[in-house]
């Protein structure tokens, strides 16, 4: 490496190890602004695939109060994706490039979004769990390192508390009522629980990109450390409601102060990832499709901003000549 | 702007929102739109889902000039040494009140 660039580089790490933050015009190594592209775009991608699951549920809400609760969440998801999409286009990406990157299948989004949402006690499992796990990894992700990604982290954090409160009171309403809905809440805990796990992502020590990402500040804590902060809030939670986390191996660990759990099945997770989810094929073909139907709509907006930019021109020129 | 692709996309804009009478605007963040109008009712939609804002402006991202990281030293070093600038810098006994 040449002396200049490595000066820059000690120069950087001494500026993020002083908890300083990196802004968009600031220099900064070209792998940490791809990392960020990587995952800004992905996280902004898993928001905008993440309103198709609960999306399912809206036209079938049990109750007006919540259906303009759900409505209000998948709108909030849609924000959150293009706060996320403007971080990423502060680092230089282009907002149709990264979309197309997504229906291409080149880049990825959580995969907990690939799984089908089969009763309305999944639409609670989602907000409890799914938001649950995004929060916890997301409240670490207001002290990263690059501003525009904090900041806009430090919103959807303030947002997502009431879709995790919706997710959870609805499962109440359930294990409350008979005891088919309680079997319900139940069904959706065992199918919910081990991919809310995975969102954390794989294990530290398969994890390729952590340990950069640490000396970076990107994030701030690992994948394990993370998941079982995860896992000792929410084995409390399953308890007030009456249901049982599906795993044999959960235990209380007196000297840890933590719980212990079983392993992961990580052959699914890589499935999942790798495009082989239950429902992996319909997300990308919806996504694609409402882009697609979508086209003339933003080509009209284009077409009539620019015919009212020129009439405006026109009358200008004349209100000139007139005077 | 749109030199690189054929597209017509919509371009940037970034958002200003006063939070209430009496405070500045202050830099939201940005969005797409094709116009000024639309910019507005889509910076709406974004960024006051939740009653932050009394008032938007949005301005086209490529009309903003920002300074550079790299004049950083000559904007503001010279500020650096000025501490008589400031009212600490200035001793006065105790006894003198409301000062």
């Amino acid at each position: 490496m040449d002396p200049k660039q490595k000066a820059l580089l000690e120069q950087f790490q001494a500026r993020i190890d002083a908890e300083e933050k990196i802004e968009p015009k600031d220099w900064m190594p070209d792998e940490y602004r791809k990392t960020l592209i990587r995952q800004i775009s992905q996280h902004a991608h898993s928001e905008v695939v993440g309103m198709l699951p609960e999306g399912n549920w809206i036209s079938r809400a049990p109750s007006l109060r919540r259906k303009v609760a759900l409505l209000a969440k998948v709108q909030d998801e849609a924000g959150h994706g293009l706060y996320l999409y403007g971080a990423a286009e502060t680092l230089g990406a282009d907002r149709e490039d990264l979309i197309d990157e997504l229906h291409e299948g080149k880049a990825k989004y959580s995969s907990i979004f690939n799984y089908p949402t089969l009763s309305w006690a999944d639409i609670g499992a989602i907000g409890w769990l799914v938001d649950g796990a995004a929060i916890m990894n997301q409240v670490m992700l207001t002290r990263t390192s690059y501003g525009p990604y904090a900041r806009a982290m430090v919103r959807i954090c303030k947002e997502e508390s009431f879709h995790q409160r919706q997710g959870y009171e609805i499962l109440l309403a359930l294990c409350r009522g008979a005891e088919a809905q309680k079997q319900m809440a139940q069904d959706a805990l065992n199918r919910w629980w081990w991919p809310s796990l995975m969102m954390f992502g794989p294990s530290d020590k398969d994890s390729k990109h952590t340990a950069q990402s640490m000396r970076w500040k990107i994030k701030r804590k690992t994948n394990d450390e993370l998941r079982q902060q995860f896992v000792d809030v929410t084995v409390p939670q399953a308890d007030f409601l009456g249901i049982e986390v599906p795993d044999p191996a959960l235990k209380w660990n007196e000297e840890s102060g933590h719980y212990d759990f079983g392993e992961i099945n990580w052959d699914e997770f890589w499935q999942v990832v790798s495009g082989n989810g239950p429902c992996n094929r319909q997300r990308m073909e919806a996504r694609v499709k409402a882009h697609q139907e979508g086209a003339w709509v933003r080509e009209a907006a284009m077409a009539y901003a620019e015919k009212r930019s020129k009439r405006r021109e026109r009358e200008a020129k004349a209100a000139i000549q007139v005077a | 702007m749109t030199e690189k692709s054929n597209k017509k996309n919509w371009p940037l804009w970034e958002i200003f929102i006063r939070s209430k009478n009496g405070l500045s605007h202050k830099h939201v963040g940005s969005l797409h739109a094709a116009d000024a109008e639309m910019a507005i009712e889509n910076a709406r939609d974004v960024y006051t889902r939740r009653n932050e804002g009394v008032s938007i402006w949005v301005v086209e991202s490529r009309y903003i000039t920002a300074s550079s990281p790299n004049q950083s030293e000559s904007l503001f070093d010279p500020a650096d040494d000025k501490v008589y600038r400031h009212p600490t810098f200035y001793n006065l006994p105790d006894e003198v009140k409301h000062i």
